[in-house]
């Protein structure tokens, strides 16, 4: 019984990790069609910045809440960068942003390997996030309760931020219809820019939160990426809704498979699921209704 | 013609690396047609290069073990594996003739299945090259979690002898470069008949725009299904001819990276075009074999750079550069 | 139209220039065509070796400390006085962490750049890629790194342990700790797979019970799901065969889930002392390793050997296994010419057996029937440093058995 519970538990964790790296990709790949093969090394810089960070504050408790601040902000300056130079000159070629992304990608991997050296660095995990606790048999450990809490916020504040802000009623309009959006008076240019600086931000984020379970490396964005892209597919395009579930059952659908099977067979059965999945709903769980026929 | 010229005046060993890259350019034709032609971006190539690869290694590796030790023995790294009968699925790669049929066959039929899948439901482009992407990552772990009857991450090597011939024999050597070299031509015929047939103007249709096609009462689906089967076959050809060339595949050479790997040298060579990606092709790998000789992380930065300045800011390649000099000089003409 | 004509002359002329060269070919079963011919240049004041190692991709990590030993090495011989009075040139090639140029790159360097040696080449892929090509064109490559054993080629040498020199002695250690079950957890690669083969043959004939055997692919960071398996299984202890960053990950989980060194200690073989530091000491402290060589290893030797490596690459640097195994196969390459007085290959080959040299770890002697070296095992625990100290160690060195032949247990491991 346990057993259940805490693969359960693990579902629910992979599941948060990819949420919060899919959160912001769906974003962008929903609002503007770019797909941000680069968005795995806004999570990798996240994770360096939690490293530089915790190099000038000694204490890893308030380094950790600093470097999620500035994790956001590197992320997203980052984003911006990127979409002012490249981007926005290729929203019509969504296929080629992929492959122009992808160099972006390769090349900030050889950076980060020619600043920090190819092997691992070590961020220290605080104190308070060390260790488990145990409820009803079942071992959380506290990073991974964490990790979930933190990307429970993150979705909240997001969907609040969509839901009521002009700048998130702007977003919307944008994501639904981009050129009655621009003829109603909404700058689209603007929006795009804030879309990207949020959906890269949360990238940022993302890395930092790794850094409490796995390593940080130069290739830590490689690993995730394929798999947070299954997740923006399967949920819908640019909806949270669909991403947070799909993200939650892709989670859950791995941490049993493996249990019962090998780490290896787990990836590749959730894969298949998915071509599966998209043979019954090939727009994704959740869709929005417009007219247009693409 | 430079291919027959080559031979002269290369080593055995820079001949043989040019064998390897003129594999790499029968891909790029694929490529080229399912991606320049007809839109779709695949980035999975590597799954039907490497489904051609692993079948003619399996099938050297059961004619070597045969040479060795007998009819029926096991191949050398199953022995060490503690494998003690060949499992069934390597059994009808005893048969050469089955072998390359099965190379023919088998990929474009996955291909078909596959494009079946999402075409048919209209799965739109970038779903398909994310998809395509994961079937590469989905591969190449399945590849490697068979350590005892595919080689896991070794994969599989040492190969002596490709259908009789031994393969450490220079002349031998000059041959296989000279099958690949014929193979390309024939594929890059085939490619441009296909290109320049009524098919071809309606996939070009297709990948303007998909709805109008429809309305005129095509099947986008079925002619997006046609480049991607034939994509898929001559990348599978690619990945047999690259086996003993080469002498080893493993589960590296047919996943994510390598598969994005194909794209490159179709983006700089002119993907719309029939020569572009074949040259693109073999200088992209020629530069990295002799690039990475001298400045191993530079190459990095180098292939990063190439994929955002040629796809972001010269999308028709070095092809698109000709093609503008000879438009100006038509027009020159006609003045 | 003229072009496409000639697009269709072209590859029926060459298929009929195939066809024709084909009959020149040799076939199977004749006498193998004269290999190629050594074009190995003997006659200057220089002798070429190659050194070739992943400076690129994700093997990178650790092999460029490998080529900067192998440099160390060649620097000190140098200094020396060089090889039969030759000054030793490096030629560096990038194996890129891909198996098939590792194999294009070998052939490059005999061929092409026509050296006397090759050191480096790190997994067990890179290895069994470029056998072939060292046998094909007869020569010669020195491989640094502990493997999964079950090889003997006349020419490789190997100066990395082989199982029997690592493995085996961790076992017989844990078991004379009193373990009485393992849990085996892996990388999903040649080396844990056949690492674990052994482990389970020993464990059988010594009553060690296995609860559990899993591998992820490499470069996993999700094992939440296999600590959870290890935690319920409550072993005496852990076998980690993990590679690479993966460890990071794993040793995070461990010790979060609660799982100390004293209640279910964990003994790794693929992590050395540069890995410790990505680990995060706090993480790892007090479990166990299996290695032959420590940078806290008390010789002369080492002494001599972590001085000169620092003040060459940095104070922070530590030393590790296959670094000291790299520095140490370009000594015995040195001391077996020497012997042999001559570069030719076969000579090489002939005087190997019973060459020894006083390395870092001890003196190590090639053993001329299988071509791998003799090593002393240590087992070690890390420290508060993030180095490792020696618990244990061997009675002497213990004679390479790549086959496992003459252990009782492991009959029928080797499929023969």
């Amino acid at each position: 019984m346990d057993v259940l519970a805490s693969q359960l538990f693990t579902g629910l964790s992979i599941g948060s990790i990819l949420l919060l790296i899919a959160l912001g990709l769906s974003l962008t790949f929903g609002q503007m069609g770019v797909i941000n093969m680069a968005h795995g090394e806004f999570i990798m810089a996240g994770s360096y910045t939690a490293f530089v960070v915790q190099q000038v504050i000694s204490s890893a408790g308030v380094s950790l809440f600093v470097s999620l601040i500035v994790g956001f902000c590197v992320g997203g300056v980052m984003g911006v960068v990127l979409e002012a130079t490249l981007l926005k000159r290729m929203y019509h070629r969504p296929l080629d942003t992929l492959l122009v992304t992808f160099g972006v990608g390769l090349i900030l991997q050889q950076v980060a390997r020619d600043i920090f050296g190819a092997p691992a660095v070590n961020v220290a995990t605080p104190e308070f996030l060390r260790g488990n606790i145990e409820v009803l048999g079942v071992v959380l450990t506290k990073s991974r309760l964490f990790i979930l809490i933190l990307a429970i916020v993150c979705v909240a504040i997001l969907a609040a931020a969509l839901k009521y802000t002009s700048m998130g009623r702007r977003i919307r309009a944008v994501v639904q219809n981009r050129d009655l959006a621009e003829v109603s008076g909404i700058s689209s240019r603007r929006t795009d820019i804030t879309t990207f600086f949020i959906g890269s931000g949360l990238a940022g984020v993302a890395g930092v939160a790794l850094t409490l379970i796995g390593s940080t490396s130069p290739t830590i964005g490689q690993s995730y990426i394929v798999d947070a892209f299954l997740v923006v597919i399967a949920g819908g395009l640019g909806q949270i809704r669909g991403a947070v579930i799909a993200a939650f059952a892709l989670g859950v659908l791995h941490a049993v498979i493996e249990y019962s099977t090998t780490a290896s067979i787990a990836k590749v059965l959730v894969f298949v699921a998915i071509i599966i999945f998209l043979q019954v709903r090939p727009q994704g769980l959740v869709s929005v209704k417009t007219r247009s026929l693409a | 013609m430079l291919f027959v010229v080559a031979p002269a005046v290369l080593s055995d060993f820079r001949l043989n690396l040019l064998g390897k890259f003129l594999c790499f350019a029968i891909v790029a034709v694929g490529i080229g047609l399912a991606w320049g032609r007809g839109g779709m971006l695949t980035l999975g190539q590597g799954v039907f290069f490497g489904l051609g690869a692993y079948m003619m290694a399996m099938h050297m590796k059961l004619a070597d073990a045969e040479i060795r030790s007998g009819a029926g023995a096991l191949p050398d790294f199953m022995q060490l594996g503690g494998q003690r009968d060949l499992p069934g699925f390597w059994l009808p790669f005893t048969s050469p003739f089955a072998t390359l049929l099965m190379i023919m066959t088998i990929p474009p039929l996955l291909a078909l299945l596959l494009g079946m899948g999402i075409f048919k439901r209209r799965v739109k482009g970038a779903y398909f090259a994310i998809l395509s992407q994961a079937l590469a990552a989905a591969f190449a772990i399945l590849l490697i979690s068979q350590q005892n009857t595919l080689g896991g991450s070794n994969g599989i090597s040492y190969f002596r002898t490709w259908f009789g011939f031994t393969l450490n024999d220079p002349v031998n050597k000059q041959m296989l470069y000279f099958i690949a070299a014929g193979t390309l031509l024939v594929v890059m015929l085939i490619t441009r008949q296909l290109m320049n047939s009524r098919y071809g103007e309606l996939l070009v249709a297709v990948r303007d725009q998909e709805e109008r096609v429809r309305f005129l009462g095509y099947d986008p689906a079925n002619i997006k299904l046609v480049a991607y089967v034939v994509a898929a076959l001559w990348a599978s050809i690619a990945g047999a001819l690259f086996v003993p060339i080469v002498g080893i595949i493993t589960p590296q050479d047919v996943g994510v990276l390598a598969s994005i790997a194909f794209i490159i040298g179709v983006a700089i060579g002119g993907r719309t075009t029939l020569l572009g990606p074949v040259l693109g092709a073999i200088a992209v790998a020629w530069a990295q074999t002799t690039l990475s000789e001298q400045f191993p992380s530079a190459w990095t930065y180098a292939q990063g750079a190439l994929f955002v300045l040629v796809v972001g800011f010269l999308p028709g390649g070095i092809a698109s550069l000709f093609l503008l000099r000879r438009r100006k000089k038509q027009k020159e003409g006609i003045s | 139209m003229r072009l496409s004509r000639r697009m269709v002359a072209a590859p029926t002329a060459l298929v009929a220039i195939g066809l024709l060269l084909t009959a020149c070919g040799s076939r199977a079963g004749d006498e193998a065509a004269a290999s190629a011919e050594s074009c190995v240049d003997t006659s200057g004041d220089t002798i070429k070796v190659g050194s070739l190692n992943s400076l690129s991709g994700t093997m990178a990590i650790s092999e460029v400390t490998v080529r900067d030993s192998i440099r160390l090495a060649v620097e000190e011989i140098n200094a020396d006085g060089g090889v039969l009075g030759k000054q030793i040139q490096v030629v560096g090639e990038d194996g890129a962490s891909d198996p098939a140029t590792f194999a294009e790159k070998a052939e490059k360097l005999i061929r092409q750049d026509c050296v006397a040696a090759v050191f480096g080449g790190w997994t067990s892929a890179s290895r069994k890629a470029m056998l072939p090509v060292f046998e094909d064109n007869n020569s010669l490559l020195y491989y640094p790194v502990q493997y999964e054993g079950l090889e003997a080629s006349p020419n490789i040498f190997y100066s990395g342990a082989t199982t029997n020199q690592q493995i085996v002695p961790a076992l017989d250690y844990l078991k004379e700790q009193g373990t009485e079950s393992l849990y085996l957890v892996g990388s999903d690669y040649v080396f844990p797979r056949t690492a674990n083969s052994v482990i389970k043959a020993y464990a059988e004939a010594n009553d060690i019970e296995i609860l559990g055997e899993d591998y992820t692919p490499l470069g996993s960071t999700d094992f939440s799901t296999i600590v959870n398996k290890v935690r319920t299984a409550g072993a005496d202890a852990v076998f980690n065969t993990l590679n690479g960053d993966s460890n990071v990950a794993f040793f995070r989980e461990y010790s979060n889930a609660g799982l100390t060194a004293e209640a279910m200690p964990v003994v790794s073989v693929s992590i050395a002392e540069e890995e410790v530091g990505g680990i995060g000491v706090q993480n790892i402290e007090g479990q166990l390793t299996a290695w032959n060589y420590y940078q806290t290893v008390d010789t002369p030797e080492n002494q001599a050997f972590v001085a000169a490596y620092k003040e060459r690459y940095g104070d922070n640097k530590p030393t590790s296994d296959p670094m000291e195994a790299a520095y140490t196969s370009v000594y015995l390459w040195k001391e077996t010419v020497e012997q042999a007085e001559s570069f030719d290959v076969a000579d090489v080959q002939a005087a190997a057996g019973g060459v020894s040299f006083a390395a870092p770890e001890g003196t190590v002697t090639i053993n001329g029937d299988n071509n791998h070296i003799t090593k002393t095992s240590r087992i070690g625990v890390i420290n508060g440093d993030g180095l490792i100290d020696t618990v244990w160690e061997s009675d002497g060195p213990i004679d390479p058995d790549p086959y496992l032949e003459s252990y009782d247990w492991a009959d029928g491991l080797s499929g023969n």
